[in-house]
């Protein structure tokens, strides 16, 4: 079996001469079968094992100096960073023409090869782009939500979400250049630059670097709108702004958590609307709260750049007017819908004023559309990864409606014009899904006595939603029997969590590892569950599976079938025509 | 019960012979406020600063088994941040600097540290650990 996979390859790339190279053949970034937006900036980085020296190393395009081909000049380091390697760079490189790219790398007899596919995009068919992810939402979260805000009688839902009710969709593969398993950096970095990294990576490859700040960089789109189109761009999450998704709109880093490099990333791009929670990364180190190593105070910073700073919902509405907004509503991330409007935990209580993602939209589409020449709008429902890692399926699915009401204003604004690309997409999975109803009063006393399966299941008795499509309670004697395939150690109760967020295992006493959070195993009926990952895991963890994209508005027919994460960015570039010479 | 035998063992050591000099700290008493421009000592924290106080917390995952410095938390952390890329420390942590090296617990028993009450922004020169509470001087045992 081995052997034949391996002929197959040989087969194929038979004229590719880095498939019969020994192992240390000189490794190509960006890599093959890589998509390049006609015009965007990338670098083009080549590390030679062995560290030859530059006479003996070279590099082609095409057959041709890649100086020539790239418009930027080379820099050859032998041993850099004190490796055993040389690296060959062209930092902010780009190809105004598509067509295909052989870039060749040859040191003595070994010659490596990669095909990159420089792709055009003709004349814009939108102005805006408006772009949902649902971080994590798998598709039982998305079940979980319309059972809830719908309702379901004789098995039909009372009603479609927003999100369901789009003309076009697409299964979207997220794997990573490293792993079948993508994280929340890399799947953003894939939808925002059009290429795959590694899990913790945000806008760059992952080459030998040892600085994270050092590794071959791709353009993000918020940088290409706007230093080619002159496009407004929103970055609009729950989670702290910092965090993997948001910073995939302006980051270039090997490693997501460089939070406070991050912030000032942000400050580079400068995104006409940023929002989210996270604030201590903007404060100066003297302020107490603040998490930077350096006195810069980028609240002020931003401020003094012309952004209206908000820190509340009441300050956010009265902003309505400004031409950029800086919005920090919580030091961490915003807190989830069933804590903000029904169970007042998590950070409600020392932050009782933050807006609901409906606000945030709303007034990020105020501003921005203001800008003649269109926008790109992110905007995140990020705590349903988050709750899904803390095996709390019921905020996750709050905050998966949450989402779907978010959606529901930018189909509406995209309505009533024909200029507007509006995506709603996933970044990755997580195992997760509904195998029934978990009844107080089937007999028994175990929790598996009180699970209902097929016809035993039946409906859940939520009450019906309110006008914000949530229902008013979820502790209810017959409820959704959301279940998770991957778990540390830990204790299900089979109920919500009431009390805050559901913290499932702590450390334990051998170095990292995880024990179950005792305080859940004295709920009557709490079953101790034996943790099927490795022991350094203290939580969920996503999944590989395939995640559901919809979409509408000019552009949008182009998403269908199955598709590469990297397609989503081809086609918001595709739509809104950011190739050079496609009409602008 | 278990508190019988931590009052017992306290008695009966010198190092806690001060007992009732010592102000004992509680996580919630640190801030008065968390807002989003930055957090407000509260008055009780500031009235100890420089005198010796007994905290009582979570001894984060350390880096060595053996250090002078570790971090403690109010909540026994769910992440481990030196493990996790993507994780992050609590807001409301507490650095303690040991009088003497001393080997390290694991984070699921809380510790009871005693010490002195240093506020305001410090780095520490040789981790570049940037703290606004520590406890100096300090000593610990489990709690």
């Amino acid at each position: 079996m081995k052997s034949v996979a391996a002929s197959c390859i040989a087969g194929a790339l038979a004229v590719v001469a880095s498939a019969v190279a020994p192992v240390g053949a000189q490794t190509i970034y960006p890599i093959d079968r890589a998509e390049i937006l006609a015009g965007s900036r990338f670098d083009l980085k080549v590390e030679f094992p062995g560290a030859p020296d530059q006479a003996a190393a070279r590099v082609t395009i095409n057959g041709q100096d890649p100086a020539s081909v790239l418009g930027q000049s080379a820099m050859f380091t032998p041993n850099e960073d004190g490796g055993d390697y040389s690296a060959y760079w062209i930092r902010g490189a780009s190809i105004p023409k598509a067509g295909k790219y052989t870039v060749e790398a040859t040191v003595g007899d070994r010659k490596s090869s990669v095909v990159w596919e420089v792709f055009d995009t003709g004349a814009p068919k939108a102005k805006n782009v408006i772009l949902f992810i649902g971080d994590g939402m798998s598709i039982a979260h998305r079940t979980a939500a319309r059972i809830l805000s719908k309702g379901i009688v004789q098995g039909r839902y009372g009603g479609d979400l927003a999100m369901d009710d789009m003309p076009y969709m697409a299964l979207v593969s997220t794997a990573g250049t490293d792993s079948i398993v993508t994280d929340s950096a890399n799947s953003m970095s894939a939808y925002t630059t059009g290429h795959k990294s590694c899990v913790n990576a945000l806008g760059v490859y992952c080459a030998r670097n040892k600085n994270t700040l050092d590794h071959p960089k791709v353009e993000t789109i918020a940088e290409v709108v706007k230093r080619l189109r002159g496009l407004s761009v929103g970055v609009v999450t729950t989670t702290e702004i910092e965090d993997a998704t948001p910073a995939g709109m302006v980051a270039h880093t090997r490693r997501r958590s460089d939070y406070n490099d991050i912030v000032k990333m942000f400050f580079a791009v400068q995104p006409d609307v940023m929002m989210g929670g996270g604030s201590p990364n903007f404060l100066a180190k003297s302020t107490p709260g603040s998490k930077r190593t350096d006195e810069d105070n980028y609240i002020k910073k931003f401020e003094d750049a012309g952004y209206k700073f908000v820190s509340t919902k009441t300050e956010l509405e009265a902003a309505n007017g400004a031409g950029k907004v800086l919005g920090l509503f919580n030091t961490g991330n915003v807190d989830g819908a069933l804590d903000r409007y029904f169970l007042k935990k998590g950070g409600v209580t020392r932050f009782p004023d933050q807006p609901d993602l409906t606000d945030q939209v709303k007034a990020s589409l105020d501003i921005l559309s203001k800008n003649d020449k269109g926008f790109v709008l992110m905007v995140e429902s990020g705590r349903i990864d988050k709750y899904a890692h803390s095996l709390d399926w019921e905020r996750s699915v709050y905050d998966t409606i949450m989402l779907d009401n978010a959606v529901k204003l930018a189909k509406d604004f995209a309505a009533s014009r024909n200029d507007t690309l509006v995506i709603v997409v996933p970044d990755h999975a997580h195992p997760v899904s509904l195998v029934g109803t978990y009844d107080d009063k089937r007999p028994g006393q175990q929790l598996r006595d009180k699970l209902g399966i097929y016809a035993e299941a039946g409906f859940p008795d939520y009450p019906a939603a309110n006008g914000q499509g949530y229902p008013d309670k979820v502790d209810v004697s017959r409820r959704l029997a959301f279940v998770f395939g991957a778990f540390p150690d830990y204790c299900d109760t089979g109920r919500p969590y009431l009390e805050g967020e559901n913290v499932p295992a702590v450390t334990g006493a051998t170095k990292e590892t995880f024990v179950a959070n005792e305080k859940y195993c004295t709920t009557p009926g709490a079953v101790r569950r034996t943790g099927n990952l490795p022991f350094e895991a203290g939580q969920g963890v996503h999944s590989g599976d395939d995640v559901l994209l919809t979409a509408m508005g000019p552009g949008a027919e182009q998403f269908r079938g199955r598709i590469d994460n990297t397609r989503v960015f081809r086609v918001m570039a595709t739509a809104l025509g950011l190739a050079p010479g496609s009409g602008q | 019960m278990r508190r019988r035998v931590l009052l017992a063992a306290v008695a009966l050591l010198p190092a806690t012979a001060h007992a009732l000099d010592v102000a004992s700290l509680r996580f919630d008493q640190l801030y008065k406020s968390f807002g989003v421009r930055g957090y407000e000592f509260s008055d009780t924290l500031l009235s100890l600063k420089g005198k010796p106080v007994a905290m009582k917390g979570y001894m984060a995952p350390p880096l060595k088994p053996e250090s002078h410095f570790f971090v403690l938390t109010g909540q026994p952390l769910a992440l481990c941040p030196f493990c996790q890329s993507d994780a992050d420390w609590p807001a409301d942590i507490v650095v303690i600097y040991l009088k003497s090296a001393a080997p390290m617990l694991s984070g699921g028993d809380p510790v009871l540290v005693s010490g002195r009450l240093e506020v305001g922004s410090w780095t520490d020169p040789e981790t570049g650990f940037v703290s606004q509470i520590r406890i100096v001087d300090a000593s610990f045992r489990r709690g």
